[in-house]
């Protein structure tokens, strides 16, 4: 997605995820999750980029499917029962289909928005959102120091262990290190105040290193975003399996 | 060096300034007059307290308005008050972590030169100028997190040359950093052609640099003003007694070899915390066990080790120093041996005397509890260790821990030995750097560990503290106790390196990948 404006890629993320939300058929998600594989296979995204980027996904989507075959609705003939498990046609109809669906939001939203360079999400929030330069710098400054503050809460731990004070696991032991670590960031983040300040930051008209604008191939990812939501639900209302959220019993 | 834009070097005028911070009762500086010509290199001393860091904020336009604090007199670059130039003046702050703004190199250098509305492409022109300058040639998508200390600090330099000021304010920025990394920081520093003023309490490696020195007095006004020869000539044993690291002049701290005492079987009991007093342990001889082994020990950060195979003795009666470049592992092996961290191999063995009466011989399987009376640990930053909201609390709380006798009493004495007798009831946070780090090292005491580990003990101190506090140590170890230094200060080491313990960047897979990204 090199080449593509990071604000094109979230809207665009928005646009396709918006009518997949409001479905629940297999078909609309089957047809998305196979238009969005053979797209990134022409755009040459590999098998292996997606497995990277998409991993926690791909275990997640079995386990909520699972849920839904066990505990859904009973519908149809009741294939087994145990204790509240009830295994049916419904419960199974509806546990492929959100696997798909789960599948159909997440892959492509993810290949998408994972690996977005943070300094090219702040160039495009404030120069084409028109975001206030204070609010998306200072975004920006917090990426970097949210390392820094894993590295205090080692030490602050380490030192509470120190003292003395860690052998027993109380919850006002957890909320004096928490109390600590916030005076730690606080500290962090009016250091950093003075660093950007002594840098004349805030002084005025500022320009930008790096121009971010929008081009014909952000509309394109755009458009093809939302032309693969509408193609999928499209298809599942001609073929009469459309199913809205909410809507209880098979098509 | 040709300063990225062009910029003529500012002249300073102060007339009667000062500076009241809002929260304070007394001014910071007051009645300062001083004229800094051109082109002039001044490094600027005096003892803690004396507002060198407030006038390097001043100049630098960062002090904020009649809400942040009061200003008094007129503190002017080029005749125009400096509060209202900002950008002629570039401020480099002590800590690299501070310094460092955003995630990415390029960006970071490119920050101020955005701020001022430089156009575009002569941004990109200066970015590159500027980290020559500062010899850093990485490429400019090099993430910020994957530098040395050294490297920020440079880092930070060229983003302030980028803007092209015409003064350049230094606050302590090689502290933090190992011989290497200051050394580099000089020479970036030797290429810039602004008024330079760098604060530093290490003036030696200043003075090549610099064509001028002046003292500001804590009271307000200036000790000494001029060439450093004369300055220190005439003024070096006052500036001395002032807290000032005078060049050529060491520290005397005076190391007592220990009485011979009968060997007392158990865990010391609650002796006096400072200095040898009348219950100090057993004076250890060279046939008793060692106080701590580590053996095969591997340290790191995350999962993956840094250095491997780490074996070392720590004895009664000897303070040993740990040192090396920054970022070999010197501070999380110090930790293993603290049993504040496990070693991610080998193991860390504490004798059969030290470990009395805990539930194994590895000290990062004590309770918490059972490590202040046998191994105490002092943090390179202090305030990481600060627990309570005052000064007395502070020192109380170990004490408590561990049921000492005569508490209150035993509080009173180490206010009093180091000096904190007047803050008992101020917060900890709002102690000097000196006070704080006297602080940290008396809630230690406190409790009369057996082991003290302490990380980068001097680093930013004036002689004053550093003197006390090497004074401490010294005091510790020739009472039989040990102590454990990680350090990169070479007249610590003079004083207290009883044995050197040295790591060397190490020829793991790890850290050579770490060497490789700095080429």
């Amino acid at each position: 997605m090199t080449g593509v404006n990071p604000l094109a890629l979230c809207v665009a993320a928005v646009l396709y995820s918006l009518p997949l939300l409001t479905s629940v058929d297999i078909v609309s998600a089957g047809a998305a999750l196979g238009i969005w594989l053979v797209l990134f296979t022409a755009l040459g995204i590999t098998p292996a980029t997606i497995v990277k980027r998409t991993w926690p996904l791909l275990l997640a989507a079995p386990l909520s499917g699972l849920s839904m075959l066990l505990y859904a609705e009973p519908g149809g003939t009741v294939h087994l029962t145990w204790w509240l498990v009830t295994v049916s046609d419904n419960s199974i109809e509806l546990a492929l289909a959100i696997t798909v669906r789960v599948l159909a939001i997440g892959v492509p939203t993810l290949v998408a928005l994972v690996g977005i360079d943070p300094t090219r999400l702040a160039d495009a929030l404030a120069q084409i959102a028109r975001l206030p330069a204070r609010f998306v710098l200072g975004a920006l400054a917090a990426v970097r120091l949210a390392g820094v503050l894993a590295a205090d809460h080692r030490s602050l731990a380490q030192a509470r262990r120190a003292r003395g004070l860690s052998d027993t696991r109380s919850p006002a032991g957890g909320l004096a290190l928490a109390f600590a670590l916030l005076v730690t960031a606080m500290r962090r983040g009016t250091m950093l105040a003075t660093a950007m300040e002594a840098r004349a930051f805030g002084s005025g008209e500022r320009t930008w290193a790096r121009e971010s604008r929008l081009t014909r191939r952000d509309a394109v990812v755009v458009a093809a975003a939302l032309g693969v939501a509408l193609a999928a639900v499209g298809l599942a209302l001609a073929t009469g399996t459309f199913r809205l959220v909410g809507s209880g019993g098979g098509a | 060096m040709s300063a990225p834009g062009t910029s003529r070097p500012a002249r300073i005028v102060a007339s009667g300034w000062g500076w009241r911070h809002a929260s304070r009762r007394h001014p910071a500086v007051a009645g300062l007059d001083l004229v800094i010509e051109p082109g002039e290199r001044v490094l600027l001393l005096g003892p803690s307290g004396a507002g060198k860091s407030t006038l390097l904020a001043g100049l630098a336009g960062i002090l904020g308005d009649t809400e942040d604090g009061v200003e008094t007199g007129a503190l002017t670059l080029d005749g125009v008050p400096a509060a209202h130039q900002r950008g002629r003046a570039g401020l480099v702050l002590q800590d690299p972590e501070a310094n460092t703004i955003l995630p990415v190199l390029g960006d970071d250098v490119a920050f101020g030169c955005e701020n001022l509305a430089v156009p575009r492409d002569e941004i990109w022109r200066r970015v590159t100028r500027s980290l020559d300058a500062v010899g850093l040639r990485h490429p400019l998508d090099r993430p910020t997190a994957h530098l040395s200390g050294g490297e920020r600090q440079r880092l930070a330099i060229a983003g302030v040359l980028a803007m092209s000021p015409g003064l350049l304010l230094l606050d302590e920025p090689t502290a933090n950093l190992d011989h290497d990394g200051a050394a580099e920081v000089r020479r970036a520093v030797a290429q810039t052609s602004t008024t330079l003023v760098v604060v530093d309490h290490r003036v030696d490696e200043w003075l090549g640099l610099v064509d001028r020195v002046v003292v500001l007095e804590p009271a307000g006004g200036l000790i000494a003003d001029g060439p450093p020869d004369a300055v220190f000539a005439r003024a070096g044993s006052a500036l001395e007694a002032a807290g000032v690291w005078v060049p050529g002049s060491r520290p005397h701290v005076p190391r007592t070899p220990p009485l011979p005492r009968p060997s007392s079987p158990d865990q010391p009991p609650p002796r006096s915390p400072v200095g040898p007093g009348p219950l100090s342990p057993a004076s250890p001889s060279p046939a008793d066990p060692p106080l701590l082994t580590a053996a095969g020990v591997a340290v790191g950060h995350g999962g993956s080790a840094v250095r491997e195979d780490l074996d070392l003795e720590v004895r009664a009666g000897e303070s040993l120093v740990v040192t090396g470049p920054n970022g070999v592992g010197k501070t999380t092996f110090a930790f293993a041996l603290a049993g504040l961290t496990a070693p991610l191999a080998g193991e860390v063995r504490a004798s059969a005397q030290l470990a009395r009466g805990t539930r194994s011989p590895h000290p990062h399987r004590w309770r918490a509890r059972q490590l202040l009376t046998r191994i105490g640990t002092v943090f390179q930053r202090p305030e990481h260790q600060f627990v309570t909201r005052s000064v007395r609390e502070e020192l109380a709380v170990g004490p408590r821990l561990v049921r000492a006798r005569e508490q209150s009493a035993l509080v009173d004495e180490l206010l009093e030995r180091l000096r904190l007798t007047h803050l008992a009831q101020a917060h900890p946070y709002t102690l000097s750097g000196g006070e704080q780090r006297r602080l940290s090292v008396a809630t230690v005491l406190a409790t009369a560990p057996r082991v003290l580990v302490l990380d980068e003990p001097t680093f930013g101190q004036d002689r004053t503290t550093w003197t006390e506090l090497a004074g401490l140590v010294a005091a510790h170890v020739d009472a039989g106790g040990a102590a454990v230094s990680v350090t990169h200060d070479e007249d610590y080491v003079r004083v207290l390196g009883d044995r050197r313990f040295h790591l060397e960047a190490a020829p793991l897979e790890s850290q050579s990948a770490a060497q490789e990204v700095r080429v």
